[in-house]
């Protein structure tokens, strides 16, 4: 069997892996997107540990509402970075930021 | 040693390596592929956990639609490689500070809190027997089904709001201009022709 612990450690990394690389890609956005997606992965990784630490299947049910929100989240996010692009002709962060009162 | 604690560590190694890939590899092409990579090693490490449903679901959805929405959106545009790594030494500081400080804080945590708790990753979720598909549908659709048709509307927000977006106004469309037609005059439009020849 293994430790719940190895578990835990290792989404745990997964989730700081992902947050430096939100801090180290500031020019592409869609490696920050990319990021984002790993990062919900490791939280899916959580709700499935402790949904099989307390022996309930919702843990479970609650990945498979994640999964769904994040799949329309890319889908309308690559289709801001595809406007964005399309109008802007780059997609580095600090080029978005127009938008000053 | 036993075969699960090697697949385990394997899958993990796999895991950890194709996610620092993401971050680092300069095309995003490559860090798109090492992202499929990352997915189908938690694939496994789900079935490692008993979540079969899921992790069949996380490599047809993910590795099979949203990468390769992924991999569209990088070819279609042009991306400057070179440009696009400029800060990455810039931030590498801030970001490995930023990576110790959670990796060590949670891992401390978790290692303490649950390194007691040996063992208790429970292999079978048992209410309606052993089919993890079936029990899931179960509480799906009965005491979850309000959330589960909300998520459906959701999908088809993501439809529209993604076609709404990326759709180009096309020239040969005839639209209409409601501030020209507001700020229209009786000149612009009524001129008074004096007809000679058919005088009454």
């Amino acid at each position: 069997m293994i430790p719940m612990s190895y578990y835990l450690i290792l989404s745990s990394l997964l989730f700081s892996i992902s947050l430096a690389g939100i801090f180290l890609n500031r020019k592409n956005i869609i490696i920050m997107l990319m990021s984002l997606e790993l990062m919900f992965l490791s939280i899916n990784f959580n709700f499935i540990i402790f949904g099989n630490y307390l022996n309930d299947i919702v843990g479970q049910v609650f990945v498979f509402f994640i999964l769904t929100v994040v799949a329309a989240e890319s889908a309308i996010g690559l289709a801001i970075i595809v406007v964005l692009f399309r109008n802007k002709n780059s997609i580095d962060v600090e080029d978005i930021g127009r938008l000053k009162g | 040693m036993n075969i699960e604690i090697a697949v385990f560590f394997i899958f993990a190694f796999f895991l950890i390596i194709s996610s620092i890939g993401v971050i680092t590899i300069n095309n995003p092409v490559k860090s798109a592929i090492n992202l499929v990579f990352a997915f189908f090693s938690s694939a496994v490490l789900w079935l490692l956990l008993n979540a079969e449903f899921l992790s069949i679901i996380l490599i047809l959805v993910y590795v099979g639609a949203v990468m390769v929405l992924f991999l569209f959106v990088v070819m279609m545009l042009d991306i400057n490689i070179s440009q696009a790594k400029e800060g990455f030494v810039k931030y590498f500081p801030i970001g490995l500070i930023v990576f110790i400080s959670i990796a060590g804080l949670l891992s401390f945590f978790f290692y303490n809190q649950f390194e007691n708790s040996n063992n208790n990753i429970i292999t079978e979720i048992n209410i309606l027997g052993e089919d993890n598909t079936k029990n899931l549908g179960y509480v799906l659709y009965t005491e979850y089904i309000l959330a589960f048709e909300i998520a459906a509307m959701l999908l088809l927000l993501g439809i529209i709001s993604a076609i709404t977006l990326t759709q180009q106004k096309n020239s040969e469309n005839k639209y209409q201009n409601p501030s020209h037609q507001v700020n229209a005059n009786k000149k612009e439009r009524l001129s008074v022709i004096k007809d000679e020849e058919n005088k009454l």
